[in-house]
Order: structure tokens, then C-alpha cells, then sequence
């Protein structure tokens, strides 16, 4: 049709610089549709996404008081395993005496608490290598040489402030995002949802 | 699309001169993979893979449907689903014994197929396309192989999951949200699940439409044969079909005898115990292995012990291991050899026979703990997996002196093996061909 009604009257519908009105209209439709076929494509790949359900479990409460000094609980956020420790003084000690320097991700005990609850050491249970759960947590369980977690799997080693210290894992047992509501209770997660 | 000495498909019957009218679908079926079809006369065994890899994926898509008919893809019923096929539906323990070593059956003629290839340098221009393809294939294979893995929802369902998506969370600044964007939640769980069974049921579409390209690109220049040398003419072809249809069918009787060596006699001889175990996410297992048909590339994944260059030894792993499959769509480019068959290539058939070890020491590693010796020995194996195609494989094709090339796949048929014991083509037969 373009090219009909061009050859009909070659130099009617060309502008000074010799673009056509046509060019013009060929060029936006198609890249309005193009826009719109790709805002199409959002849903179809957001809906794998978290859903809201899933998101609503994102955040828990607990409540810490019956742990003992040197227990430690395993509990679930998020779907995976969550260890809530209560350190002992010694514990705390062993801690804070390595030098950062000897540390595969440095990091002190007291970044990885909050302050004021520095025997509360709360961390995933999920070693940093492939995604197993250490033991240590439960009762019974093997701590490891340096007394923290110790991963079954491939022989990582974590201490008592659940670093890395030992075997195949590149960084420390994640601290998720919480906050202490009150002396007993922690709230964990709820800042991304 | 083919020799012009081909058979021309001639309906005889009025209805097959309608249909052919209409829709020349017999037609089709005829010059693909029937008399209509020329293929060099000199085919060995190992040319049936193709065929039996066709096989396979009907027995996976067949039997796959069917036990759709009876699974439940929800993480609180899927593991209790599958055992009520493997007790109460009627044959159902058949059927799924039959998906489950059926995918074992499909790697290893795959695996077969690929060697195969590499062999005999079927990657070789022109059929580059043909190799690109079923490298495509291959991936897709080891995703639907993957995903069904998980649906079962054991203990090794749960945990290859976490494993193997915890891969992407291996990639920098991004990883985090990909995983959790692929498993629609922070661990494999419902979402998950359902996604991946969807899948499962979809990409096998998708190997077949692949397949059907890969035959295409296949057809252009006809198949390839032991000797590496072209067809030349009529005397060098026989009709695919009656001749290679049965010699397939031999080759097809032997893959099913094999097979049901393996279903009625060792049906759970290459899985995993702990799998009969439900998913339990507060506990893993002391030694979790993904299914054998990827033990050599997660024998490269764990091969990276060590931060280099501060790049993580995680990451490293995850990179090499996709590097391993990448690097094979660049093969064809690496090996520039005029000669295509190891037949003619005294140097280069060593080298394959250690990669073939290579491989199988790589596969042994990758079923054994994550201790040593075998890191070390993963390590060094890993090495030479890219040595052979970075190094020696460009390093070949320059140095190497290759054997005298038959004239003609008759020549080399009539002849025995070579041309180069006849006194009449010492002189004439080149040690590359021309082209």
C-alpha cells in the first residue's frame, strides 16, 4: 500500500529531509507495540516471584526466654532452619579473643549481635557452602574443633560467634535482619517484604 | 535437502496421491527417514544413537504422561502421591521405574551419541548447526532431568534443589534474588514444586521440537560416516529405509533388552536411597550426589577449593561447571583439522581415549565425598577437561600428520578399511581433503 501510493505521487508526502509521514507512523506503531508486548512480559516472569503467602512467613517472633545460657534452639524462618544460641561468658570470651586478621570474613562478635543482647547469637542455619544445616544446635549435637557449628556435608567449621573458621565455606552464617521488642522477645525479618 | 539420486516419492494408491495433494505429510516422512533418504552405505553401530535418543525421549514422554495421571505436584501430598503409584496404581510401579531408569537409559545413549561425534569430528563443517542443536538438546535434557528429580519430593529432591539453585545465588550482586526468583520462596517449597512439574511436562516439547531442527540441519548436508570422506555419488549411499531402519531396529532391540535388564532386575541400582525418605527442610543428608549422568560436571563445580584472583571458589565452580558445556559449542571452531575421522588421525585418537578416561575419572570423583583424594584428583581432571579442548585440540589440527584419506566411501568399503594399502591411491589419495 506504502509503495502504491508512493509510486502514485512520488513527492507529495516527503518532508524537507526526506523522511515520510508513513516511516514516521510504521516506526512508532511498531515500537508502541513493541513497548506493550514487552509490559506483557512482567507479569509472566514477576509471577514467579515470592508470593504473598509466602512473604506473609517472612517475619516471626519469638520468644527467647526458656533458652538456657549455652542452649541453643533450632527454629524456622523463612522456610529454612534458624539457630538462636545463648552464649556463655566463656563462649563470649573464646570469641572475642581471635584476632580479625586469622578470620576468612572478618567479622567481631559484637557486629554480629545486638548490642546489649551480645549473648543472644542469632544466625541461619544454612552453611554458607551448599545450603546444609550444621549441627550443633540441637542437644547432643557435634559443635565442631572451634565450638560453634560444625556442617556435616563438606567439614565446615563455625565458632562460637558462628564464623567461618575451618573447610569449603567462603563467609560467616548469615545474620537475618531482626530486633530485640522486648528482653525476651525477638522479632525476626519483616524489613524486606 | 538431499542427493539428486534419491527415490522420489510416487504415491501409487488414488487416497495417497489425494493426501499428497493436499498435505504431502507422507511425503515428508518418506525423504526423512525413509527410502527418500541417501545415507552413506558405510554407517557402523555407533551411528544408531540418533535413533535410539529419539527412543528414549518417547518411552520418557509416554510413560511421563501417564504417571501425570496420577501425581500430585503439592509438597504436602507429592511424596505420598508417588508411592501411592508405586503401590496401589495398577503397573504404576512399572511406569514409574520405567521414567526414572528410562532417563538413565537416555543419557547414556546421549552420551554415546555425543562421543560419537566427537570421534569421528561429526561437528566438523558443514554440519556445525547439527552440533550446536544437540548441545541445545543436551542442556534442555539435563534441565527436564533436573526438575523431575525434585518432584518426588525425597529427601535428595529436596536437597538437589537447594543445591543446585543455591548455584545462582553463586552469581555476584544478582544471585540472591534469581534464586529466590526461580524458587518462588527462600528454600524449595510449594511454589517450586509446582513450577518445576510444569516445566518438566513442557520442555520435553521443546527437546522434540529441537530434535526435528537438529534432523533438518542434519539433512542439508546428509549424514556423516566413518571415514570422514563425502559422498561422492549413488555407489556411496544406500536408501535409509529398509537398510538403516533395520539396523536401527537391531540397535533398538538391544537398547530395550538392556533396558529391561535394568527395570525388572536393579530398578533402583542407579538412585538413591535417601530420596525414599520425604523432604525434611531441618535436615540434610550426610552425602548429598546428584543422579550419575551429572557427576562429572559436579566433579568441576567442586573442583574450586580456593578464592583466586578474589573471585570466590563457589562462583569459580559454578562458572567452570557451565563452562564445560559452553566450551563444546566452540568445538567446532577449536578443532580446525581438515581430516574429520579419528580414523585418520593417529594423534588425536589417543587424546580422545584420555578424555574419555578424563571424563570417567571426572564422573567417579563427582559421586564420591567432597574429600580428598578425590578434590585432587577432581582438580587435576578438570584441568585437562579444558586442556583438551583449549590446547590440544587447535594444537592437533596444526602438528598432527594424518593418515592418507580414502578416495571415496566405496573405496574405503571395498578396500577394507584405508585406501592407503591399495598401490593405485597412494599416490592420488590426499592427506586432507581438499575441500
Amino acid at each position: 500500500m506504502a509503495t502504491g501510493e508512493q509510486a502514485a505521487a512520488p513527492h507529495t508526502d516527503l518532508a524537507d529531509d526526506g523522511v515520510r509521514r508513513r516511516d514516521f507512523i510504521n516506526v512508532a506503531a511498531v515500537s508502541f507495540a513493541g513497548v506493550g508486548a514487552v509490559a506483557t512480559l512482567v507479569p509472566l516472569i514477576n509471577q514467579m516471584n515470592p508470593s504473598a503467602d509466602v512473604l506473609a512467613l517472612a517475619s516471626i517472633d519469638v520468644d527467647v526466654s526458656a533458652i538456657k545460657e549455652g542452649q541453643a534452639i533450632k527454629t524456622i524462618y523463612r522456610k529454612q532452619p534458624l539457630f538462636i544460641r545463648h552464649l556463655t561468658a566463656k563462649e563470649i570470651a573464646a570469641a572475642d579473643a581471635v584476632p580479625l586478621s586469622e578470620l576468612r570474613d572478618p567479622q567481631t562478635l559484637a557486629e554480629r549481635t545486638k548490642e546489649g543482647h551480645k549473648q543472644w547469637l542469632i544466625t541461619m542455619g544454612v552453611c554458607t557452602h551448599l545450603g546444609c544445616v550444621p549441627l550443633g544446635a540441637g542437644e547432643g549435637e557435634t559443635r565442631g574443633e572451634f565450638g560453634g557449628y560444625f556442617c556435616p556435608c563438606h567439614g565446615s567449621s563455625y565458632d562460637t560467634a558462628a564464623r567461618i573458621r575451618k573447610g569449603p565455606a567462603p563467609k560467616n552464617l548469615e545474620v537475618p535482619e531482626y530486633a530485640f521488642k522486648s528482653d525476651t522477645v525477638v522479632t525476626v525479618g519483616g524489613g524486606k517484604a | 535437502m538431499s542427493f539428486p539420486w534419491a527415490n522420489h516419492y510416487e504415491p501409487k494408491h488414488p487416497l495417497m496421491k489425494w493426501v499428497d495433494d493436499r498435505l504431502p505429510l507422507p511425503r515428508l516422512v518418506y525423504n526423512a527417514v525413509g527410502a527418500g533418504y541417501p545415507v552413506p552405505r558405510n554407517l557402523n553401530y555407533f551411528w544408531n544413537f540418533g535413533v535410539l535418543a529419539g527412543l528414549a525421549l518417547v518411552i520418557q514422554i509416554v510413560t511421563g504422561i501417564v504417571l501425570a495421571m496420577h501425581y500430585a505436584a503439592n509438597a504436602g501430598v507429592a511424596f505420598n502421591s508417588v508411592e501411592h503409584i508405586m503401590r496401589d496404581v495398577n503397573q504404576g510401579w512399572l511406569l514409574r521405574y520405567a521414567h526414572a531408569n528410562g532417563a538413565s537409559m537416555f543419557f547414556i545413549v546421549v552420551y554415546l551419541h555425543i562421543f560419537r561425534g566427537l570421534y569421528y569430528g561429526s561437528y566438523k563443517a558443514p554440519r556445525e548447526m547439527v552440533w550446536l542443536l544437540g548441545l541445545v538438546i543436551f542442556l534442555l535434557m539435563m534441565a527436564t532431568a533436573f526438575m523431575g528429580y525434585v518432584l518426588p519430593w525425597g529427601q535428595m529432591s529436596f536437597w538437589g534443589a537447594k543445591v543446585i539453585t543455591g548455584l545462582f545465588s553463586a552469581i555476584p550482586l544478582v544471585g540472591p534474588t534469581i534464586q529466590e526468583w526461580l524458587l518462588g520462596g527462600f528454600a524449595p517449597d510449594n511454589a517450586a514444586l509446582n513450577r518445576f512439574f510444569s516445566l518438566h511436562y513442557l520442555l520435553p516439547f521443546v527437546i522434540a521440537a529441537v530434535i526435528i531442527l537438529h534432523i533438518w540441519a542434519l539433512h542439508i548436508p546428509g549424514s556423516s560416516n566413518p571415514t570422514g570422506v563425502e559422498v561422492k555419488g549413488p555407489q556411496d549411499t544406500v536408501p535409509f529405509h529398509p537398510y538403516y531402519t533395520a539396523k536401527d531396529g537391531f540397535g533398538a532391540g538391544v537398547f530395550l533388552v538392556i533396558f529391561a535388564l535394568l527395570l525388572f532386575f536393579a530398578p533402583n541400582f542407579l538412585g538413591h536411597p535417601d530420596n525414599y525418605i520425604p523432604a525434611n527442610p531441618l535436615s540434610t543428608p550426610a552425602h548429598i550426589v546428584p543422579e550419575w549422568y551429572f557427576w562429572p560436571f559436579y566433579a568441576i563445580l567442586r573442583a574450586f577449593t580456593v578464592d583466586i584472583f578474589g573471585i570466590p571458589a563457589k562462583l569459580l565452580g559454578v562458572i567452570a561447571m557451565f563452562g564445560s558445556i559452553i566450551l563444546l559449542f566452540f568445538l567446532p571452531w577449536l578443532d580446525n583439522s581438515p581430516v574429520r575421522s579419528g580414523n585418520y588421525r593417529p594423534r588425536f585418537r589417543q587424546f580422545f581415549w584420555i578424555l574419555c578416561i578424563d571424563v570417567l575419572i571426572l564422573g567417579y570423583c563427582g559421586g564420591s565425598p567432597a574429600e580428598e583424594p578425590y578434590v585432587m584428583i577432581s582438580q587435576l581432571a578438570a584441568a585437562y577437561y579444558f586442556a583438551h579442548f583449549l590446547i590440544i585440540l587447535p594444537l592437533l589440527a596444526k602438528l598432527e600428520t594424518t593418515l592418507p584419506l580414502p578416495n571415496s566411501i566405496t573405496e574405503a568399503v571395498l578396500d577394507g578399511q584405508s585406501g592407503s594399502t591399495l598401490s593405485t591411491n597412494t599416490q592420488s589419495a590426499p592427506s586432507a581433503p581438499s575441500h
